[in-house]
């Protein structure tokens, strides 16, 4: 499966990494090289095998339903570049 | 060169309790020597006032008897750690600045039992890389160099930093993170230990994500006691990881001189690559006579899967980092660029602030997660790696642990390997299977290669057997008596 | 009887699914121990996972896992001993990780089904495909300044229970009596306050037409419609839109459209365009959700009696109309008063009581049942002054105005006010020899042959008693009297 420039920019825009236009053929070659490479994974007989969920084999631990954890306001708006009345602040998003 | 900077952890414990020194020379030792080796870019940020804050206040609980079990001992914390009110970025433009109102669980243990941090060490951007050379901050040179030859190598990576710390004696130790091979590779082009714990065993809570089914936070230091000594503080059970494993911690550091009588060794026939540095192969045979004259019993396995698992890896990792990397769009904290609208102020931020590797890394996981693809790339990737764990599973029912080289080379130039990324991810190629399948593993150093740089042998053991890994590490440094010192100190 | 549109190139008929994502009742959030309380200030009922903060980690909370089992219980639906967390992929700015937090292919909960009472008294069963829990998002301001958004995260992590339906409804009557009743259920079982306005709960319409008989046509989704009315206005917009497009010649397009209650039109939404590859994976943070058997089994034993059983009972047990049962059985609240009050009762007089007098007195004064003036004992009591003769029903009608107003005991009100019924045929015969003395010329009449003056008679009797001699024995004495 080939990776081209279309893909590059469609998934570019998936990630919303921009991407100079300089730089689509250098990244989509890179992107092809790994998914090349990776390709030989099919060669795995996989038939029946589950994939792995998870590494370690614990139930999925719960917590109780206890408000316990909340943070400062000013905590969590301190590292924001815009913030406005306890809000933190955007450009406009078109609806 | 300062006697204090030689010491190991357990030799420093005791120096300080029998008041050969105070906690506050200690420190200061380790503040010099990390001024001095600003050149090797260790550090991405220094905190020297908070660590003699720290070292009084060490000295005090010293004095009054509740020392810690780290009391004293000075560390270089990885910058992928989140430590309350102190850069913690990732080495990543997009985190530059971020001072977390949070502490990670494991260096909040640290500190709890009085350890003092140095600074945040330097490391690959979001972990994603095997040289430290793709640091927003820049790459950190390996302390150690063949001699004469005036030329920079990298330490590897990503824990890049935390292993020059220790290898450097910019610390006596370090924190770092392991998801492919991150600690476990650099601890073997520096020539110190470095130690990967089970998958669960300490807890991820507060560490900047990365690849969350493989990311683990383990020790870097100078000797394998030292390691297990760091373990005993840096593991537990931590309800606020839905990952974290609640299973006892047990004393790391007793019987670690116990040998390796009876024990079953596995020696992996995949990993004998085809053009395999004789240097390595060596090496690996030397390790195998060791074990042998301890009187274990060394075997030949078989891995049938090895030679995937860094496709694999490839595949799994990227993909959960492209999930884990999207909430780094300038909204609530890092880097903000201005756009025609919101989805182009996302789209400048990232590409402004992610690096090349990330951003390749970021755009292969979308790609192999999205419609279409996800089935034959993703889905057949994690089917792989459940055969990769099985491998592993059937080893162990013939044998107890698994030696093998940590890495297929000595450490490298610094600009080397990087025309194809495939040739830098090689680098992972001994570390990564046992990363999928959440296994221990523990690099040792246990030789020079013919330019005079270390070279490490690994050790993987069985889930939360850490005790078998630790004394088969122990007893290779014993038998290795490595005791070589990085150029940059004089060696 | 079906709903059809009539158009001009002949029928259609209507396709109609709904989405309704419920917020569960909790007072933390779904994976972080942030409080959920409504309406507070913004920024502050937030937990740096919530946030989506560098290094922080889901960990589930177990009444939220509890309350979905209830709810698909209570649908009489499957539960899925092992469910599975996904992670949703897109950017917006009220989703702080990026993704969130869902389940994918394999929900916590199956295929169920809903009841449903129509107007002209038949019964249909609307099926569930599957009820999952998945994180809210925080909430976008976009009108507080020009060219900016504010984004408040208080909601983000919620637990809400997305409950699909599959597309099983034919009218929008239909799909406003599913959303009514899947409220009363949700809040039976207590995992929902099904509180619209507030929008903890919420609904995303799927709209299509056909013409009889044809496969299904290309449905257009209407999101976030927060009210039932709103359900069934939009239904009726969007149908009537789609026959225009088919029957102007062209095709409908798969839309994602909002309902402007202002208008009452349905629109186009602009901004879900690559909405569609969310590159859903396992979440690697959290494991599968696993669950006995034995432990589903002791939630079921532990439900309330639910609206549809409720109801059939009532019907056997106090002899009521299905209408009846099924007006009483809306509101938990008022099915448990009704109760109280029919016990040892006649229950059509009960039932008449409640939902009459009593529900139309709560409805005027703007009160719920949870809030009566009135309890099910006072009420209860008050009928029995109607059944022991004390009372004619008109004047238990004052009686309980006044009970109503002042929250006091019928007895002790008949007491204050004299109010008993006088039965006492002595009495009576008393106030109509007084009335006929006083008007003389009206006997002459009656007993000329004006036997409509009967009435007459009644009513200046009830007149002189103020209302309280007892109507039947008026009848009969005056019968007696005129007749002499």
């Amino acid at each position: 499966m080939a990776i081209d420039k279309a893909t590059v920019l469609r998934i570019s825009r998936l990630a919303r990494i921009h991407l100079a236009e300089g730089e689509i053929d250098t990244v989509a070659k890179e992107l092809n090289g790994i998914i090349q490479w990776v390709e030989q994974l099919k060669e795995v007989d996989t038939e029946s095998i589950e994939p792995m969920t998870s590494v370690v084999e614990i139930e999925l631990p719960k917590r109780e339903d206890i408000p316990d954890d909340v943070a400062n306001q000013k905590e969590l708006l301190s590292n924001s570049p815009s913030t406005e009345d306890g809000f933190f602040v955007v450009p406009k998003v078109v609806e | 060169m300062n006697k204090l900077t030689d010491l190991t952890i357990a030799r420093a414990l005791s120096g300080l309790k029998s008041k050969e020194f105070s906690a506050i020379e200690l420190t200061k030792a380790y503040i010099s020597s990390a001024e001095a080796s600003r050149e090797l870019n260790i550090y991405v940020e220094e905190t020297f006032d908070i660590a003699l804050q720290r070292a009084t206040l060490s000295d005090k609980k010293l004095k009054s008897g509740d020392a810690g079990s780290l009391e004293g001992i000075p560390v270089a914390v990885k910058d992928l750690f989140c430590t309350r009110g102190i850069h913690s970025a990732a080495c990543s433009k997009v985190l530059n600045g971020f001072k977390p109102p949070y502490e990670s669980a494991v260096t909040e243990k640290l500190w709890d039992s009085g350890a003092i941090l140095i600074g945040k060490a330097n490391m690959d951007e979001f972990a994603m890389g095997s040289s430290n050379t793709t640091s927003y901050y820049g790459s950190v040179t390996n302390p150690w160099s063949p001699k004469g030859a005036g030329k920079k190598l990298v330490p590897g990576g990503s824990s890049g930093g935390s292993a020059a710390a220790v290898s450097a004696r910019a610390a006596l130790a370090a924190t770092g993170t392991d998801t492919g091979g991150s600690i476990r590779q650099p601890a073997s082009f520096c020539g110190v230990v470095g130690l990967k714990p089970t998958y669960g065993r300490c807890s991820r809570w507060g560490i900047i994500a990365f690849a969350s089914s493989l990311d683990q936070a383990g020790p870097i230091t100078r000797t394998v006691e030292d390691a297990a000594l760091m373990l005993n503080v840096m593991a537990g059970y931590d309800p606020k990881d839905s990952t974290s494993v609640n299973k006892p911690v047990p004393n790391y550091a007793l019987n670690l001189n116990q040998g390796v009588k009876g024990l079953r060794v596995g020696i992996p026939g995949e990993y004998q690559m085809d053009g395999m540095s004789p240097e390595i192969k060596q090496l690996w045979d030397k390790g195998i006579e060791w074990f042998k004259n301890g009187g274990a019993e060394v075997k030949d396995i078989s891995l049938p899967h090895t030679k995937y698992a860094l496709p694999t890896y490839y595949i799994v990792a990227p993909a959960e980092a492209s999930s884990n990397l999207a909430r780094y769009d300038g909204v609530r904290f890092g880097l903000r660029k201005s756009g025609d609208d919101l989805q182009d102020m996302y789209s400048k931020s990232r590409a402004e602030g992610f690096g090349e590797e990330v951003k390749r890394r970021v755009l292969i996981g979308t790609y192999v997660l999205s419609a279409g693809y996800y089935d034959a790339y993703y889905l057949q990737a994690q089917r792989v790696r459940t055969r990769i764990a099985e491998d592993f599973k059937q080893a162990f029912s013939n044998v107890d642990v698994i030696l093998t080289p940590t890495a297929p080379s000595a450490a490298f130039e610094v600009g080397a390997n990087m025309d194809d990324p495939i040739s830098m991810y090689l680098n992972d190629i001994f570390t990564v299977p046992a990363s999928l399948a959440g296994l221990p593993g523990i690099s040792v150093p246990a030789g020079l290669s013919s330019e005079g740089l270390p070279l490490g042998l690994q050790i993987i053991g069985e889930p939360f057997n850490e005790h078998n890994v630790l004394t088969s590490g122990k007893f290779i440094e014993t038998a290795a008596n490595f005791d070589s010192l990085p150029q940059y100190i004089g060696g | 009887m079906s709903y059809i549109i009539q158009g001009e190139t002949g029928d259609f008929e209507l396709v109609i699914g709904l989405e309704v994502h419920a917020q569960v009742s909790s007072k933390a959030k779904l994976f972080s121990g942030a409080p959920t309380d409504f309406g507070a200030e913004p920024n502050t009922q937030v937990s740096f996972i919530d946030a989506g903060m560098p290094g922080m980690l889901p960990v589930i909370n177990e009444l939220a896992v509890e309350q979905a089992v209830r709810t698909g219980l209570a649908l009489n639906a499957q539960i899925n001993l092992t469910s599975i967390f996904d992670r949703k992929n897109y950017f917006y700015p009220d989703l702080p990780c990026g993704y969130q937090i869902s389940q994918y292919l394999d929900p916590i909960v199956g295929e169920g089904v809903v009841e449903i009472d129509l107007k002209d008294g038949s019964s249909r069963s609307i099926g569930i495909e599957r009820l999952h829990l998945e994180m809210d998002a925080g909430k976008s301001i976009h009108d507080l300044r020009p060219n900016v958004t504010h984004v408040d995260l208080n909601r983000s992590g919620i637990a809400l229970m997305e409950i699909v339906s599959k597309p099983d409804m034919r009218s929008p009557e239909e799909a406003g009596l599913y959303v009514r009743k899947l409220r009363t259920i949700l809040r039976y079982v207590g995992s929902c306050d099904g509180n619209m306005e507030q929008g903890s709960m919420r609904c995303d319409v799927n709209v299509s037409v056909r013409r009889p008989g044809e496969e299904y046509g290309t449905r257009c989704e209407i999101k976030n419609v927060n009210s039932v009315r709103f359900v069934m206005r939009a239904i009726e917009y969007e149908s009537q839109r789609q026959v225009n497009i088919i029957e102007g010649g062209n095709k409908v397009d798969q839309e994602t459209r909002l309902f402007d209650s202002q208008k009452g039109e349905t629109r186009p939404m602009r901004s879900k365009e690559e909405a569609h590859d969310y590159r859903y994976f396992p979440d690697p943070d959290l494991l599968p959700l696993k669950f006995e058997q034995s432990w589903v089994d002791n939630i079921k034993t532990s439900l309330p009696e639910l609206p549809d059983s409720l109801k059939s009972r009532f019907i056997k047990q106090y002899g009521i109309s299905s209408y009846d049962s099924g007006v009483l059985v809306g509101e938990q609240d008022s099915a448990i008063y009704f109760e109280s009050v029919a016990n040892g009762r006649d229950g059509k007089l009960a039932a008449n009581w409640v939902t009459g007098e009593l529900f139309g007195a709560l409805n005027k004064a703007g009160l719920d049942i949870s809030s009566t003036p009135v309890s099910a004992v006072q009420l209860g009591g008050l009928i029995d002054r109607i059944s022991d003769g004390t009372l004619s029903g008109r004047l238990a009608k004052e009686v309980f105005e006044l009970m109503f107003e002042s929250g006091r005991n019928a007895d002790e009100i008949i007491e204050e006010k004299g109010l008993k019924q006088v039965t006492d045929e002595q009495a009576i015969l008393d106030i109509i020899d007084k009335v006929f003395s006083l008007n003389p010329d009206k006997v002459e009449e009656y007993q000329s042959g004006k036997v409509k003056l009967m009435g007459w008679f009644v009513g200046q009797v009830m007149q002189a008693s103020q209302g309280k001699a007892n109507p039947a024995a008026v009848n009969k004495v005056l019968k007696e009297k005129l007749t002499d």
